[in-house]
């Protein structure tokens, strides 16, 4: 009996908050548009038993999904996410190898510090970490003012309310993500394995390619996840350091909800992403089991 | 004693700059007298007063601090009951789609949750308020919180457990007496990342949130989205100082936790 | 030991005694985990202040013995009587049995003496009768000075009798160890096994150990149960597993033994007689049970019971010729390995009662090894 409560509160609490509002995002994605509140048709009407259910299956089509295929803003915004969310997970992964590369090699004592210094940013504001690159990006900002008083530019260089904004953006948030599990990884492992790679007439650079990176693999596959998945449906780096040709589909869904109020359509845009996002997710969750096991 | 090779110190250095130039250039320019941020024009605590002037940040700053105390509460008792569940359980029918709810939130787009929330508080007819962004907050600031007690009740020697149950506990008994006492750290953390996670959310926040009930990030959003103002830079020099402050404080006192540790059980042998 | 044990056994022999009443009853109990048998229908009884050891290799079903006498495991088939009670509807919390973990699972934010307490709170017992038990406690494993220190600020062998401290503190009329010592070096596990029989005497507690160490087993209990694939296969007294174990497994378990293997051609009298290679005499030793004659049978003989010498021995009923192949010096004694003609490999050992260089056996040398008709005995399964 108290099993069953234990079990039975959080179950309930995760099928209503969580499972039955996405049902009901499906749901509305395969309905229509109405000028109304709430502003789709048909709407399920319970009341009218059987009859009601069947009216309601049969109104249902798929016209807003045919919708994304004809309108090319959506899977042109689907396709740039796409890009932008593996360009800049290749860029953060670039960035964070060597740092979490480089702690691992630190002395012991440091280790903590270091550690503590990857982990600060994530505890601090999202929204103030993408909001500090403005005043260094813009036209007149801080890194303009010091190429060109270093000579290197005599024109501003265009960044904010660019793409490369928002990789920059991307890169410098989800950082840690990255370097986190790289590092776990690193740290577990044997430095007498280099040392016999080393011994077995490896140089130090043959011995990282052959034992260091393929130990590390784990690592490196869980960060780029990490970063990959929430990059797709990103939506505040877009909106604050992106530029309006930034087709990001974060951005396309909440712009779609809250300015043209097409709940359908945006209804189905977020199926679509949660589709294009499946497999990466499920892969994840392999990859996570892999080492847990691997742990064990 | 491993020493640097020049390209793990150089690796190290530009990383970290990267990570904190921005910051404290936010820092710096948060005491700039003129309006303009990017140029100097000298030394003023005068953003920080404008700050404290201003009702409408006041007020947001209020209603996120109901918000995020409230939702972290509740999603830790929830969370650390679901990580229970996970780990102790064992089978139980629909074991995998509580799993699968447990770990989908913590990689599910923000805007399809809070899409998702928003259409369910609408259907059932509930008015989008400081309650509906608790609601939302807690759904998956649970998981988080499950996922890293669940951590810690893995490597939980069950013997425990059983010891107590052996000296004539109850089930629950043996829960509050034994194995909640343990766990304690890692539920605080999990407290703590639900907290920070309810006040930075933006997002869910903006589809749940109604007219009355604007948290700050709504409130910042909006302020950055047009440009960079120096009030905002205050404000996110506070929040940064408070945050900074507090994770400086949690691994010190665990530093000083873990070398007491060692110091005993040298002692001890 | 044996003779520790031997002295013993005419004092406290209840299981020799028809009126005695067993404390403890496994009633054909079955333990299955899905498809999966881990203890197939044992009988035992044991007795009031027994020190009772399951031993066994792991794996063999010991340990869940030991867990469904203290409530954590359900049993599938048959029962289990604690004091002529049904345990089966009796959760772990309303048991009279206590259970010594093998992590020692000591609170590890309390204090020894709140340890200690922590049975003893839970009956509501008034606070001073607590302190007072507890006090008591402590002096049994002489840990008073360290009352307030937390679990990692004490030594493994000082964890160790907190928690036996903690688990008699309820006076249960049972108290489970499970592999109580294996977590201490050797030295300390020497010590400690007299200390927790000492403690078993003082407090007239019955004890049920589990056990992989056979050495272990025969140093602290009244008698062992020895187990395999879910099975007993014998349960003695330490004296009579080791001198007369009733199958090659136990023999083999306990101790060093040689096996020799050959035909029953004589039985009868408490003695068999094997023919066991040609060219070499036939070997006799104990069957209590008539063995039909021309039945497969091993001889079991400890190699501390088989002599060497470098002549034919005199008057010897068991002879052996063969060559030394090894020798090897254990300080105080030497255990020579001595390959017969048919390649068998016996083992004999000699106390060193003089120096080395004195020694008159070395390799390849010929020898004779010589037993008594009751150092060994005849096994047929």
């Amino acid at each position: 009996m108290k099993r069953f409560a234990l079990i039975s509160i959080p179950y309930f609490w995760l099928l209503a908050l969580f499972l039955v509002p996405f049902l009901i995002v499906l749901k509305i994605s395969l309905s229509d548009t109405e000028l109304s509140i709430p502003p789709y048709t048909p709407q399920l009407d319970l009341a009218q038993g059987w009859a009601g259910v069947k009216e309601w299956w049969a109104a249902l089509d798929m016209e807003n999904f045919v919708w994304l295929t004809e309108d090319d803003l959506y899977w042109k915004a689907y396709l740039s996410s796409l890009k932008i969310a593996i360009t800049s997970t290749i860029l953060t992964l670039i960035v964070g190898y060597p740092i979490a590369y480089g702690m691992t090699r630190a002395p012991d004592e440091w280790r903590p510090t270091l550690m503590m210094l990857v982990i600060l940013p994530f505890w601090t504001s999202f929204l103030i970490r993408v909001y500090s690159w403005k005043s260094i990006l813009s036209n007149e900002g801080l890194l303009n003012q010091l190429l060109m008083n270093l000579g290197l530019i005599s024109d501003p260089l265009v960044i904010l309310n660019t793409n490369t904004a928002v990789y920059i953006g991307i890169v410098y948030t989800y950082l840690p993500f990255m370097v986190l599990p790289i590092y776990s990884a690193l740290e577990r492992l044997d430095e007498s394995l280099l040392e016999a790679a080393e011994d077995l007439g490896c140089s130090r650079i043959t011995a990282f390619w052959l034992v260091t990176m393929p130990l590390s693999k784990q690592g490196i596959i869980a960060g780029s996840f990490l970063v990959f998945i929430p990059a797709m449906g990103e939506y505040v780096i877009p909106a604050l350091l992106g530029g309006s040709q930034t087709l990001m589909i974060g951005k396309v869904l909440f712009e779609e909800f809250f300015a043209n109020r097409d709940w359908p359509v945006a209804s189905a845009v977020a199926v679509v992403l949660l589709l294009i996002l499946i497999i990466p997710i499920v892969l994840f969750q392999k990859n996570e089991e892999k080492q847990r096991e691997a742990g064990k | 004693m491993r020493k640097l090779s020049w390209f793990n110190t150089l690796s190290l250095t530009l990383g970290f700059a990267f990570l904190y130039i921005p910051m404290l250039i936010l820092i710096i320019y948060s005491f700039n007298a003129g309006k303009l941020v990017t140029v100097w024009s000298g030394f003023s605590f005068k953003w920080y007063g404008e700050l404290m002037q201003n009702e409408a940040f006041l007020q947001a700053a209020w209603v996120t601090l109901k918000v995020a105390v409230m939702s972290s509460t509740i999603a830790t008792v929830l969370g650390t009951m679901a990580a229970y569940v996970m780990v102790r359980a064992g089978r139980f029918r629909g074991r995998t789609l509580f799993s699968g709810m447990i770990y989908a939130p913590l990689v599910m787009p923000e805007v399809i949750t809070g899409l998702s929330l928003l259409l369910l508080f609408i259907a059932i007819g509930l008015d989008r308020g400081v309650l509906t962004i608790v609601l939302a907050h807690t759904t998956f600031s649970m998981c988080y919180v499950s996922v890293v007690v669940s951590s810690r009740l893995v490597t939980f020697d069950h013997s425990l457990e059983e010891a107590a149950l052996d000296l004539g506990c109850t089930g629950f008994e043996a829960f509050r007496l034994v194995t909640l006492p343990i766990i304690m750290p890692a539920v605080l953390s999990g407290w703590l990342l639900a907290f920070t996670l309810s006040l930075d959310d933006l997002v869910i926040a903006s589809f749940t949130s109604g007219p009355s009930s604007t948290t700050l990030p709504i409130k910042i959003f909006s302020a950055v989205r047009l440009g960079v103002t120096p009030e905002i830079n205050a404000l996110s020099t506070i929040l940064i100082g408070l945050v900074t402050i507090g994770v400086i404080t949690a691994s010190l006192s665990s530093k000083r936790a873990i070398a007491k540790k060692q110091q005993d059980e040298k002692g001890a042998n | 030991m044996s003779d520790a044990a031997t002295a013993l056994a005419p004092v406290f022999a209840p299981w020799n005694d028809p009126a005695a009443e067993p404390i403890i009853q496994f009633k054909n109990v079955t333990k299955r985990y899905g498809d999966f048998t881990a203890i197939d229908n044992q009988t035992i009884d044991i007795y009031p202040q027994e020190f009772f050891a399951l031993l066994g290799p792991s794996g063999c079903g010991k340990t869940t013995m030991m867990r469904m006498l203290g409530g954590f495991e359900t049993v599938t088939e048959g029962t289990i009587t604690i004091d002529g009670q049904d345990m089966s509807a009796v959760p772990p919390n309303k048991r009279a049995v206590n259970m010594m973990f093998q992590s020692y699972a000591l609170f590890p934010h309390l204090s020894v003496a709140e340890n200690i307490a922590f049975g003893l709170k839970r009956d509501k017992m008034p606070k001073d009768q607590v302190e007072a038990r507890v006090e008591e406690m402590l002096s049994l494993v002489q840990l008073n000075k360290f009352a307030a220190r937390k679990p990692h600020q004490i030594s493994g062998g000082q964890r160790q009798r907190v928690a036996l401290a903690r688990s008699l503190a309820k006076a249960p009329k049972l108290l489970l160890l499970d592999e109580p010592l294996g977590a201490l070096d050797k030295k300390l596990r020497q010590d400690t096994q007299f200390e927790l029989m000492d403690i078993q005497e003082q407090t007239g507690t019955t004890f049920v150990i589990v056990t992989h160490d056979q050495e272990e087993a025969m140093t602290v209990a009244s008698r062992i149960a020895v187990m395999d694939h879910g099975k007993i296969i014998q349960v003695d007294t330490p004296a009579k597993i080791y001198e007369e174990p009733g199958s090659v497994y136990v023999a083999d378990f306990i101790g060093d033994v040689n096996l020799i293997e050959g035909n029953v051609t004589k039985s009868g009298d408490d003695h068999a007689t094997i023919s066991w290679a040609s060219g070499q005499q036939d070997l006799i030793g104990i069957a209590h049970d008539e063995i039909p004659t021309g039945t497969r049978a091993t001889l079991a003989v400890r190699p501390e019971k088989v002599n060497i010498s470098t002549e034919r021995p005199e008057g010897m009923t068991n002879v052996i010729h063969g060559k030394v192949h090894d020798i090897a010096y254990l300080g105080n004694m030497s255990t020579y390995v001595i390959e017969t003609p048919s390649g068998q490999l016996i083992k004999a050992q000699a106390a060193n009662t003089r120096r080395i260089a004195r020694r008159a056996i070395t390799w390849e040398q010929e020898v004779w090894l010589s037993f008594t008709d009751t150092a060994g005995v005849v096994l047929t399964s």
